[in-house]
């Protein structure tokens, strides 16, 4: 049971590379903390300088009252899950498991006891006596989760433990994960670059980007109410609908097509409109025009990609557009379709800051 | 009918040639004369010879002198092996450390590699040297009555000492790449299931060499009992008193400085026995160990 504080964290690795930039965060006790964002944003690296792997450059950590900036990884009772599962390869999994339990110097039976009590929650009490090499990917995971939760630690720590997992897989372990942490109520620090994965697990999520944490919330926050562009367009899947926009005064206009109904935007600045693809909808009244490339059904809705006419995207282009849809509606290719945006849940960015206007 | 078959054509046989040919030149042949050899005892000017079934063997290998040098191969091998792969680990397992200027350190600590042994040991040689070495003088001013053409235990030292020194540049080398080919994130793992440095290299780092440790023993003892002879001619030459004469150079000596090429090659065949052994010993019992 604990809180993780972080205050002010920056890490400069030694080549000058300037990972994470001024974090602050605090971490309540239970809570499940997903920090999501590209590739090479610094999520690893933060949760890493948590786990006491990287030196801190600057900033102070605590595990409740404690500054653990100078304690020692063993230390400070943290468990880490790493992506490529990083077992033991000369040891079963037993020993596996029982490594950092016999390195503090628990007792024989109190160990053993452990393990099974792990082993069994995890569903690995049978290949206790294994190689690492002889397992699955799927087992070693779970061999890398029961090596985490035996330690029975004040914080967990996962970096992308499911990437190397097939998509079903995946999923399945995404939700036993998740029980797991709800069941043993310990505080947990989870990285990803899977969107999915982030919104699913956590209580809240970081979205960081270039090192910084553009926004933190409860996922449905972040999905409704972004505060940068970088933040609107992360999360959602499909991506959100982005074209560029200026305002004259009274009109709206992306390329040559003119969407009203948007008021009180600063005139002369070049600006950003998303539309999620739910927020779309057929309107045989409405103003959109859009040329139908491609439907894709999914099975409860169908996703329909195609050209919005007029419309230009941030870099010019005509825009592509993507659209949600029940399952009982379902255009056909090369149809061209009008539509109309809910009107409300319509967000407008400033194309120079990224920062939210409406 | 078509034969499914490869046609018995001569090519494979031509591409093997060279190979064979060098196997029964330099060792096949070599090794069949020294039988041979061993079982003849010649005069004095090589004109006649006789043969003597196993004299050769009672009359070389059952004395003192040839007692005494397998003693000292044993010894000198063990503690070459030893202190070579125990420098060498120390070594590598620093450098593995090092994150800035590790390039220039680690060239530096491979250069001794490119060194043949017999240079080594006219290197060894010079700094030993009575008149002008830096060692003698400095091993002598500790307080150490040091003088290894007198004293047995000097002189060995003086060949382990040099041998060492040449083989741990190799061990550094196989080590160190056997370092790196352990995963970063099992040692990270690791840092935070155990927090004594010293524990942790011996349950995870050691444990993950030991493949490597077990290849390098072989090639160590290897090196040990036939490329020191270069080291051991050109430093001690044996002396004092054939203390510092290893099996090899022993064999060498015999033959080719005491013209007794009938005992020489009895000796050696013996050797070519006692190596034999070590080999099947090694990757029957030790290799089994090794794998997981
Ligand atoms: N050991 C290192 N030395 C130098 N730069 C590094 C090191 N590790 C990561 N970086 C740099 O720090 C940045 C963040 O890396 P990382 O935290 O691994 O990103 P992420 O996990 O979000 O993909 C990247 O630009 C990367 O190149
Ligand atoms: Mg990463």
């Amino acid at each position: 049971m604990a809180e993780v504080k972080l205050t002010n964290v920056n890490k400069v690795y030694p080549n000058g590379a300037h990972a994470v930039r001024g974090v602050n965060m605090e971490i309540a006790d239970g809570e499940f903390i997903v920090f999501v964002g590209p590739s090479g944003c610094g999520k690893s690296t933060l949760l890493r300088m948590v786990a006491g792997l990287e030196t801190v450059t600057e900033g102070d950590l605590h595990i409740d009252e404690n500054r653990i900036n100078d304690v020692s990884p063993a230390e400070r009772n943290v468990a880490m899950v790493f992506q490529n599962y990083a077992l033991y390869p000369h040891m079963t999994v037993r020993g596996n498991m029982s490594y950092g339990l016999k390195n503090r110097g628990d007792s024989k039976e109190e160990i053993e006891q452990k393990v099974i009590e792990a082993a069994k929650t995890l569903h690995i009490e049978d290949f206790l006596d294994r190689q690492p090499n002889q397992l699955s990917g799927g087992q070693r995971q779970r061999v890398a989760m029961g090596r985490a939760i035996v330690r029975n630690p004040k914080v967990f720590l996962f970096d992308e433990p499911l990437s190397n997992l097939d998509a079903k897989l995946r999923v399945q372990m995404r939700i036993e994960i998740k029980k797991l942490q709800r069941k043993m109520g310990v505080t947990s620090i989870y990285v990803t670059h899977d969107q999915t994965e982030a919104m699913t697990l956590a209580d809240r999520l970081a979205v960081i980007n270039n090192g910084q944490i553009e926004q933190m919330g409860k996922p449905i926050e972040l999905y409704k109410d972004p505060k940068t562009l970088f933040v609107a367009s992360f999360i959602g899947s499909p991506q959100i609908n982005l074209m560029s926009a200026q305002y004259d005064g009274k009109i709206l206009k992306s390329g040559t097509l003119e969407i009203d109904g948007f008021e009180n935007l600063p005139v002369a600045e070049e600006l950003v409109l998303g539309l999620r693809p739910e927020h779309l909808r057929i309107d045989t009244k409405g103003k959109l025009a859009m040329n139908i490339d491609l439907v894709e059904q999914h099975g409860a809705d169908n996703l329909v990609y195609g050209t919005l006419e007029g419309a230009k995207n941030e870099d010019g282009e005509d825009l592509e557009l993507c659209l949600r849809l029940n399952q009982d509606q379902e255009p056909s290719i090369g149809e061209t379709i009008t539509l109309s945006y809910d009107h409300t849940n319509a967000l407008v960015f400033s194309k120079e800051t990224g920062k939210r206007l409406i | 009918m078509k034969r499914v078959q490869f046609s018995h054509s001569p090519i494979p046989y031509l591409f093997i040639a060279p190979q064979i040919i060098i196997i029964c030149i330099f060792f096949l042949w070599p090794a069949a004369q020294a039988i041979y050899q061993s079982f003849l005892l010649e005069d004095a000017f090589g004109l006649s010879s006789q043969f003597v079934w196993f004299k050769n063997y009672k009359d070389t290998i059952l004395t003192d002198a040839w007692l005494q040098s397998a003693g000292f191969t044993l010894v000198f091998s063990f503690l070459v092996t030893f202190l070579s792969l125990a420098l060498a680990m120390l070594l590598a397992v620093k450098a593995n450390e090092v994150i800035q200027g590790a390039r220039t350190y680690k060239t530096m600590l491979m250069w001794a590699y490119a060194i043949a042994p017999p240079v080594a040991g006219l290197m060894g040689n010079l700094m030993f040297n009575p008149l002008i070495g830096d060692l003698y003088y400095f091993l002598n001013a500790m307080g150490w009555d040091f003088n290894h053409k007198l004293d047995s235990f000097d002189a060995g030292f003086v060949v382990v000492l040099i041998a060492v020194w040449k083989q741990v540049s190799v061990n550094f080398i196989f080590f160190l790449s056997g370092l790196q080919g352990i995963p970063k994130s099992v040692l990270e793992a690791a840092t935070i299931d155990c927090k004594s440095n010293l524990r942790r290299f011996w349950t995870m780092t050691f444990p993950l060499l030991a493949p490597t440790t077990f290849f390098l023993v072989v090639i160590n003892i290897t090196y040990a009992f036939f490329e020191t002879f270069g080291i051991i001619d050109t430093t001690t030459g044996g002396a004092p008193g054939g203390s510092t004469s290893t099996l090899v150079y022993k064999v060498f000596t015999d033959g080719f400085r005491g013209n007794d090429l009938g005992g020489s090659s009895a000796q050696s065949v013996v050797l070519m026995v006692m190596v034999l052994a070590l080999t099947v010993i090694q990757f029957r019992f030790i290799e089994r160990k090794v794998h997981y």
